[in-house]
């Protein structure tokens, strides 16, 4: 009962991270589907339209099930840690907000046995394709609602927080990253959640209700849903990542043993990329045939984003350098994040191109581009954070030998999963497709292979965190890393159920801006 | 096409993106590599840099880290180098991009329609159309467990029966549009795709200047069969498409029936292999070849005449599952009001040829389905005639051939 009813920001926190990695392993089993099937030319195991139903509920499940959950859990764990407050601003509101999530997706889940089965039509749900769907269509359409108001309490519990219950001394300028990230990224769900709610609620209404918002036989406009769709999707894709900007700027300056280089111009980075991710929207259509200055509007913007995501990697390089570094498993995974994100941003920048978008567009090369920033991306970041701050939350040291092996297996399997397929894209291999030519064959089998073992590699992780919250391990001292700044190392391992009861003295060694 | 010279076919890429055969491509192509250079040259910098800090600044090698956490000078440096680089690829990308928008002074027109799962391609102007589908061997192999290795078959999945046969050095402008869902219609080597969205005409162009035959696939998620859509353009000489044009017109005279004898004859030559292609090749070839195949199509299913009940309703069951459930569902029942039930509806109930004239021209949001053969339609009309509570007899390939045309 405990689990069920708590409202403590600690419990939460555990509950959305279990959660988060158990959908990480139900959506990482549909992919291994997917590279199963894709193994080699023809078709193996499974029909083209359950392999359709497999690549939608892997997305669906893997950002809304997995990693937005997961930095949910991180901000419910630390947000109230690092800002110096007892627990969030609206406890209960968090404890409803955790248990919606297994009802969105077990309404989601159940959709595999429907009749016409599970959604089929990518996560981005076009229609008219995903009018088509069968008995699954109003559960997929509920479970998103779900997702969206479990999403928008957890923010604004965040903002709440963030906003009015600082420790004295707070100031906003001296808050850590991860903060200021967290605070960014809770208005960008506030502002975009409500739009995917109402594209989903009038794709329903044009199902049973007889409108025809979408339905080009009614005088409604397919085209309009794809632009709704991405003024909710590119912000989205944003909250994806911004949270990791947050760790990766609180870990490298750790093992660096440096403050972090240009703290302010990191927050007004974050700040631009929040402003653009909203005028951006476009460049995931230039297909659909907009008018010539459309696209150039959207090319240009596009374009910019690049400037501010640049800012960010030059700072965490500035850190680095002429610091003072080792490596443990948290540095690793955050150098693993500013290494292979990069790769990540510079096809970003070749698809921001729209002539050359015309021909990547769909293809496997998108497939690439989306995976370097969310898996190298956003997972490492979420696995950094979690060695990082894992002695904090059970006050044992994980298993260092395990968590660089974890590390190394991860970071060669993916490149040898995600890099080949930017090759089979530039050959002409679209995306969501079951089987293919046979002159894909090489990269695909490569890649398939990188898939497999990236996956066994994650049951190294899952088993060193099981023994830490077992309490098997060295004891952690309150401050385990040398060179951690942040409220929340001056609490003792593992952290009292109840901390800040009174509001800490914020002491200047102790914040991000200058310590 | 054996009446025509067929030239080697495009280059095959497997590292980078193919060069193409239009000027839009080379330019496209052209940008490609620019910002990849641009991206290898901003990463050799960096990760310079990077690699060189994790080296040369780790505790061991440096144990007092330096104390400095900011400069202006820098920042703004590398904010501004950045914008400087962007403007230097803007420039290039804009010129293209207002090229490939400048659809004017096209000399022809072609109307590509998609379908789930097929193209129609229509010359506008010039009273000829037909269908383009997944060739009948990649078909085949490519059935779950079907046994057959998908190298034996050539250009497998990239392979049609009835190619889009273009003239090189024309300006032609495609209409795109789709009659079900979202395609996108795609050739790497015209350096373009475009999306093909119901109720909507999109444009692009293309001028081809090597003649050859190009390969591409529909990369728009659009259903079940997504990945079996290929497209594939035959460039010919102006010369011989106006000859081939003339032929394929000549002798029917009238849009979408005109192509129609040549798929029945090959869908109805199901057993012919490689091996035995004379048939295919033949009715491909000329004007002549389809007047053959015209006089030979009813007499194929004569051969197969009476067909059972069981038969009709095994054979109808797998084209249901193909072509119909998408919308009308494995239960039967669709999804009123887009697509309505088949159970005890009055068509499905009614005169046959009310439901087979459907199921061959289409309605409304329904495609229609004359590539399928004789057989295949009489096996799905019989199909959902007698399945659910439907108990409304049976309808013959004889049936269905009396109703083309
Ligand atoms: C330098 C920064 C970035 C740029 C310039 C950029 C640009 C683009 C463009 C132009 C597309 C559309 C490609 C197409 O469909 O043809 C795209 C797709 C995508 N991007 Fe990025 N991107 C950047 C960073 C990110 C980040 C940080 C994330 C998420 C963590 C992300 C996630 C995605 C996803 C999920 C898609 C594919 C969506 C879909 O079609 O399913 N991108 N990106
Ligand atoms: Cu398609």
């Amino acid at each position: 009962m405990r689990w069920v009813m708590t409202t403590n920001h600690k419990d939460l926190g555990t509950l959305y991270l279990v959660w988060a990695f158990t959908m990480f392993f139900v959506g990482g089993l549909m992919s291994l589907v997917i590279r199963g099937e894709l193994f080699e030319p023809g078709l193996q195991f499974v029909d083209p339209e359950f392999f359709n139903q497999m690549t939608t509920m892997h997305a669906l499940i893997m950002i809304f099930g997995g990693v937005m959950p997961a930095f949910t859990g991180l901000a419910n764990w630390m947000v109230p840690m690092m800002v110096g407050c007892s627990d969030l601003a609206l406890p209960r509101v968090n404890n409803w907000g955790f248990w919606i999530l297994p009802f969105a997706f077990g309404m989601l889940l159940s959709t595999l046995f429907m009749d016409g089965g599970a959604p089929a039509s990518g996560w981005t749900m076009y229609p008219p394709l995903v009018l088509q769907t069968g008995e699954a269509f109003p559960f997929l359409i509920f479970s998103i609602h779900l997702m969206g108001i479990s999403s928008i309490t957890g923010a604004i519990n965040v903002v709440v927080t963030i906003l009015n219950m600082r420790a004295p001394g707070m100031t906003l300028l001296k808050m850590p990253l991860f903060v200021w990230t967290w605070l960014i990224t809770a208005y960008l769900l506030i502002a975009v959640m409500p739009v995917l709610a109402g594209a989903v609620t009038m794709l329903l209404t044009d199902r049973y209700f007889g409108t025809s918002f979408f339905t080009a036989s009614g005088g409604g406009d397919p085209v309009m849903f794809q632009h709704i769709f991405w003024f909710f999707g590119h912000p989205e894709v944003y909250i994806l990542i911004l949270p990791a900007f947050g760790i990766v700027s609180t870990i490298i300056p750790t093992f660096a043993r440096k403050t972090l280089f240009g703290y302010a111009s990191m927050v007004y980075a974050t700040a631009a990329i929040a402003f653009l991710s909203f005028i951006v929207w476009a460049h995931h259509m230039f297909t659909v045939g907009m008018p010539l200055a459309g696209e150039l509007f959207f090319m240009f913007s596009t374009m910019l984003i690049a400037v501010p995501t640049g800012v960010k990697v030059f700072n965490w390089i500035a850190t680095m350098w002429r610091g003072s570094m080792t490596f443990e498993t948290p540095m690793l995974f955050a150098l693993g994040f500013v290494f292979l994100f990069t790769i990540g941003g510079f096809s970003g920048l070749m698809l921001a191109i729209a002539p050359a978008d015309f021909q990547y567009h769909d293809t496997y090369f998108v497939v690439a581009h989306f995976h370097y920033v969310l898996v190298p991306g956003a997972v490492f970041a979420i696995l950094g954070a979690i060695y990082y701050w894992i002695p904090k939350w059970t006050g044992v040291m994980y298993n260092e030998k395990l968590g660089q092996f974890h590390f190394w297996w991860s970071a060669i399997w993916i490149n040898v999963l995600f890099f080949p397929q930017h090759f089979l894209g530039l050959a002409g291999m679209p995306r969501r497709i079951p089987d293919y030519a046979v002159q894909f064959t090489d990269f695909n089998v490569i890649s398939s292979i990188g898939a497999f073992a990236f996956f066994i590699g994650q049951f190294v992780f899952i088993w060193n965190m099981i023994q830490c919250m077992r309490g098997v391990g060295e004891p952690a001292p309150a401050r385990p890393w040398e060179g951690a700044h942040g409220l929340e190392w001056t609490v003792p391992s593992p952290a009292p159920y109840h901390t800040f009861e009174e509001p800490p003295v914020v002491d200047d060694k102790e914040v991000a801006a200058h310590a | 096409m054996t009446a025509l010279t067929v030239q080697a076919e495009a280059e095959v890429a497997k590292w980078n993106m193919p060069v193409g055969v239009t000027e839009i491509s080379r330019e496209v192509h052209g940008l490609h590599m620019l910002i990849f250079w641009v991206v290898v040259a901003i990463g050799v910098g960096v990760f310079a840099a990077f690699f060189y800090s994790i080296w040369a600044h780790r505790r061991s090698r440096n144990p007092k880290p330096a104390t400095f956490h900011e400069s202006t000078t820098v920042e703004i440096v590398w904010t501004v180098l950045p914008f400087v680089i962007l403007i230097a690829m803007a420039i290039p990308a804009t010129g293209t991009l207002i090229k490939i928008e400048d659809s004017s002074d096209a000399e022809m027109s072609i109307k590509v329609t998609g379908y789930q799962w097929m193209w129609g391609y229509e010359y506008v102007g010039e009273d000829y159309s037909f269908y383009s589908r997944l060739d009948r061997d990649s078909d085949r192999a490519r059935q779950v467990g079907s046994g057959i290795d998908p190298s034996s078959v050539d250009n497998y999945l990239l392979e049609v029966d009835n190619r889009l046969v273009v003239p090189t050095d024309t300006k032609i402008r495609f209409l795109l549009t789709s009659n079900d869902v979202i395609h996108a219609w795609w050739v790497p080597a015209l350096g373009m795709k475009r999306d093909a969205i119901p109720g909507f005409i999109n444009e692009m162009w293309a001028r081809i200047d090597e003649p050859g035959v190009y390969r591409g696939q529909c990369a728009e998620l659009c259903g079940r069969d997504h990945g079996f859509m290929p497209v594939v353009v035959e460039a010919v000489p102006p010369a011989e498409f106006e000859a081939w044009l003339a032929g394929k017109r000549g002798d029917e005279g009238s849009d979408t029936a005109a192509s129609e004898p040549v798929q029945v004859a090959e869908a109805d030559t199901g057993t012919a292999t490689a091996t035995d292609a004379t048939e295919v090749a033949a009715a491909d070839a000329d004007a002549d070849a389809d007047a053959d195949a015209e006089a030979e199509a009813p007499a194929d299913d004569a051969a197969s005449a009476e067909l059972e009940l069981a038969a009709l309703m095994e054979t109808g069951e797998k084209v249901y599952k193909t072509n119909c459930v998408a919308c009308h569902q494995a239960s039967g029942k669709g999804m009123p009001p887009a697509f309505p039930s088949l159970i005890g509806s009055a068509v499905v109930t009614g005169d046959p040829t009310t439901q087979i004239e459907q199921v061959l021209n289409g309605k409304n949001a329904m495609p229609p389905f004359g590539h399928l053969s004789d057989e295949q339609i009489a096996a799905v009309v019989t199909y959902t005639r007698n399945s659910w509570d439907n108990d409304s007899g049976v309808v013959q390939p004889a049936d269905v051939a009396a109703l083309r045309q």
